[in-house]
């Protein structure tokens, strides 16, 4: 009956690679312990699920095996049966879906107080926009990029005169303060991704995506692309610096200085 | 169901006379432009499993990418997404779909029903030579300037037809001419199917006594009528971007520092044009599958399928709910998140119809009589890979958790579980199952045994340690996996064990392809109904059944096809062919 015991071994194996491989998610750096919390539900419903409908073929598969005068009874229905598999199914789905849609809506739900900032796709590197003092982004257009002017910034909006860009650098985030996310792309579709965070999104070219997250731990974390955006694909690469509130208003106080030091130089 | 007619009467006359064929009058006719049905599948199949040879070669290109960096020079970066492009898309469309519909529909829908062909032969013949062209010019995109798109078998705009994409010059205008050819060619025989089923049955076949593997081609056909259009006019548009400068898909965008032409288009109306397609697509093959993997359970079990009424109802709830969940694959699109909510809740829904399957296929084992034969062997580890992959399915489906996983590996490896290994496991069964009946011998057991091992337990180590690829944050379609802080270095020996269970699983699909031309001549004789099967494809009287199926007379039939182990019975099955036994109405009745 090897069979038996390979569906055995199968389940078994299963459950024992799950807990013993070294390969799994790395430690969480944002707020969104509530999508790890309902992977983790969902491993549990699935996982049992898996082992009992293997478990229960193999007993099958043994129990009623073929053998010389062994017939097989004849019951096309029990309706008893049915409907209580399809009553526990119904409930073991909304045991995951539940708690699912709630995170999503806390997901989709961005708080008012988050500040903005606004991240680029471009094949095949990641550019980033702060707003200044006055915490909001300036117009662009597809139209008005140009060689000094890569991601199109409208300079006639007041409100982009003191906007951060920052291309081939690493973004900052400040520790604990909700950010919300603008995504933006001037040629095709890309996907904001840092595992650390979870949360992801595509961008995509003539429209704009967001999502928020509130970092939670310090650290630097690699920005990869998550949507297939052409043969750089792999190699679009970025970093994101988590940091104290202290060293990341020293930081952006830098930038700024840069920003206006570079704007005197054109006028110049 | 168990409703045994009383006596003949319960059987309808005749409402139309026995058909007249039009018999082949040579070697061409017969074998070449047939118009019969059984040879149009045995053409479909020998096609469709030729393509599967040559996609499973280029996965094996890819592995070795994978697991080797840069160690094979001819595979670069653009070379790497023209392979998983071309393997993707002839793997779901030109192998799984035109295998389960072309091949097994053509093959067992008439046997099954009792009918001497399919209703429209002629635009059958024509729908086999269509679907090959459509190969033909997929090959072909591998000849010409630029070789083949690699724009992922998605084809997202605008990304498919801007540069950095490989194929932008020919390979992605090859790809949409071609799909639009097998979708045209697929018309002609969907419609096919679907109108044998419902006017070519024989007297007394009624829809609830049908096999479920006609369920479940049946219900496909029909899906796959509705969501192929969805897919033509998505390459209709893709192409007039490409070509005429339309702007369907395409925004205002930058390519490589100059601004295009294009304007007011939206790439994501392409999104869900594909997948309104790509979802349907997914049971499309799925549930052909069920119905087969139904029919060889019970009969390798010696049981009636449990719960005949709850399957083909699951079957067509499936095929129904399938069409309101194609923005799953959508979550972190950018469209609107509020549809996030419906989605979720019918993926999640519709995951009890498919659970009450899996459990009636285990309650078919239950109290059965099981032999394990090569295609009983397929069917179980069908199950097991079935239920794996539909589990981490309720993962993707969940909206909240979808976002981390998305687009990591563990899509892939999910997609590869259940409607890659699941399917083509079914297929295999089917095939050691069917073959005597097409070709009057018996497969190998031993060689079936050996390629049955190798490819249900290699296949399953291949796929189960992707998942964790993915979780652990490896995107998808990377040329390389590349260095990160999160990647230790045991990631990158596990892409290589990955890669070597490919190698071996795929050649040991060498050992199916021998058995399949081997056994032709030196298989045992099969005889007539070597399973000792109830349904009608067994029952014809000449194996193989030569055209027109049933000879002078077309069987009636008396009842379902699952009485196995009927109680009182001489034998342990009834043909559906079988009128009442004696005593018969009695013993049902108390």
């Amino acid at each position: 009956m090897h069979v038996v015991l390979v569906l055995v071994l199968v389940a078994a194996g299963s459950v024992l690679f799950h807990f013993l491989s070294p390969w799994w998610w790395t430690p969480i750096a944002s707020n969104w312990q509530y999508i790890d919390d309902t992977i983790v539900i969902t491993f549990w419903i699935t996982g049992v699920v898996f082992v009992a409908v293997l478990a229960f073929m193999a007993y099958c598969i043994w129990r009623f095996r073929h053998r010389e005068g062994h017939r097989a009874a004849f019951e096309p229905e029990n309706r008893r049966l049915e409907t209580g598999l399809t009553v526990i199914t119904g409930l073991g789905v909304a045991a995951m879906l539940v708690p699912g849609l709630f995170v999503w809506s806390h997901f989709i739900n961005v708080p008012a107080d988050a500040s903005v900032i606004e991240v680029v796709g471009q094949q095949w590197q990641w550019s980033f926009r702060l707003p200044g003092k006055d915490g909001k982004l300036g117009r662009t257009s597809v139209d008005r990029i140009a060689d000094d002017n890569p991601l199109g910034l409208d300079r006639s909006d007041p409100d982009g005169w003191d906007d951060v860009v920052l291309q081939g650098e690493d973004l900052h985030l400040p520790i604990g303060k909700p950010i919300k996310v603008v995504l933006r792309s001037t040629d095709v579709l890309h996907d904001f991704y840092v595992p650390e965070f979870r949360a992801k999104m595509d961008i995509l070219p003539g429209s704009s995506t967001y999502f928020w997250l509130t970092p939670t731990r310090t650290g630097t974390f690699d920005i990869l692309c998550a949507e297939l955006c052409g043969t750089g694909h792999p190699y679009m690469r970025g970093s994101v610096v988590v940091e104290e509130q202290v060293a990341y208003d020293a930081w952006l106080d830098g930038q700024q200085r840069r920003m206006i030091a570079q704007q005197d130089r054109t006028k110049e | 169901m168990v409703d045994v007619p009383l006596g003949a009467a319960g059987v309808p006359p005749a409402e139309v006379e026995d058909v007249e064929l039009y018999h082949p009058k040579g070697w061409v006719t017969h074998y070449v432009f047939s118009q019969d049905a059984k040879i149009i599948a045995v053409q479909y199949s020998v096609t469709a499993l030729s393509i599967g040879l040559a996609a499973l070669m280029l996965s094996w290109l890819m592995r070795l990418q994978l697991a080797f960096p840069g160690a094979l020079s001819f595979i670069d970066a653009d070379a790497y997404y023209q392979l998983i492009t071309m393997h993707g898309m002839m793997m779901v469309v030109y192998v799984l779909t035109a295998l389960f519909l072309g091949g097994f529909g053509n093959y067992l829908i008439p046997l099954m029903l009792g009918a001497r062909d399919m209703v429209f032969p002629y635009a059958n013949m024509l729908s086999f030579w269509f679907y090959l062209l459509a190969v033909v010019v997929l090959f072909a995109s591998f000849a010409v300037p630029g070789g083949p798109t690699g724009a992922g078998w998605t084809l997202y705009p605008p990304q498919a037809i801007t540069a950095g994409t490989p194929g932008l010059a020919w390979g992605i205008i090859m790809m949409l001419v071609s799909l639009m050819i097998f979708i045209i060619g697929f018309t002609m025989g969907g419609l096919n199917y679907v109108v044998t089923v419902l006017q070519g049955r024989t007297r007394g076949m009624t829809l609830m006594r049908m096999p479920l593997t006609v369920w479940g081609i049946f219900t496909a056909s029909v899906m796959a009528l509705l969501a192929f259009p969805a897919l033509f006019v998505g390459c209709v548009m893709m192409l007039f971007d490409r070509l005429l400068g339309t702007s369907f898909f395409m925004p205002e965008i930058i390519e490589q520092g100059a601004r295009l032409p294009y304007g007011g288009g939206s790439p994501i109306l392409f999104q869900h044009l594909f997948w309104f397609f790509g979802h349907p697509e997914v049971y499309i093959v799925a549930l052909p599958a069920f119905g087969i993997v139904s029919d060889l359970i019970s009969v390798h079990a010696r049981r009636n399928i449990f719960g005949y009424r709850m399957m083909v109802w699951a079957i067509v709830a499936i095929g129904a709910l399938s069409f309101v969940v194609w923005a799953h694959h959508m979550y972190v699109s950018g469209m609107n998140p509020y549809f996030g909510f419906f989605f979720a809740t019918t993926t999640l829904i519709i995951a009890i119809p498919t659970a009450i399957k899996v459990y009636n296929w285990v309650l078919t084992l239950w109290r059965g009589d099981i032999h394990l034969t090569v295609p009983m062997l397929f069917a179980l580890a069908f199950i097991v890979t079935f239920v794996n992959g539909g589990l981490t399915g309720l993962f993707l489906g969940n909206v909240v958790v979808d976002v981390p996983l998305s687009d990591t590996m563990f899509v892939v490896a999910h997609f590869h579980m259940v409607m890659g290994v699941a399917p083509i496991l079914v297929i295999f069964g089917a095939m050691y199952h069917w073959y005597p009946k097409v070709t009057g011998r018996l497969l190998s057991v031993p060689l079936g045994q050996f390629h049955f091992w190798i490819t249900f337990l290699g296949a399953y180590l291949i796929f189960f340690p992707m998942h964790y690829l993915g979780l652990m944050g490896v995107p998808r379609r990377y040329y390389e996996m590349g260095e990160t802080a999160i990647y230790p270095q045991s990631a990158h020996e596990l892409n290589i064990f990955i890669t070597v269970m490919a190698l071996l699983v795929g050649a040991a699909q060498l050992a199916f392809v021998f058995n399949l031309i081997w056994s032709l001549r030196h298989g045992r004789e099969a005889g007539g109904n070597p399973w000792r099967a109830c349904s009608l494809e067994w029952q014809t009287p000449v194996t193989p059944p030569p055209h027109g199926n049933f000879g002078k007379e077309l069987p009636i039939v008396y009842r379902w096809a699952y009485d196995y182990n009927v109680p009182g019975a001489p034998e342990d099955f009834i043909p559906q062919n079988q009128p009442p036994l004696a005593g018969e109405i009695a013993s049902r009745a108390s």
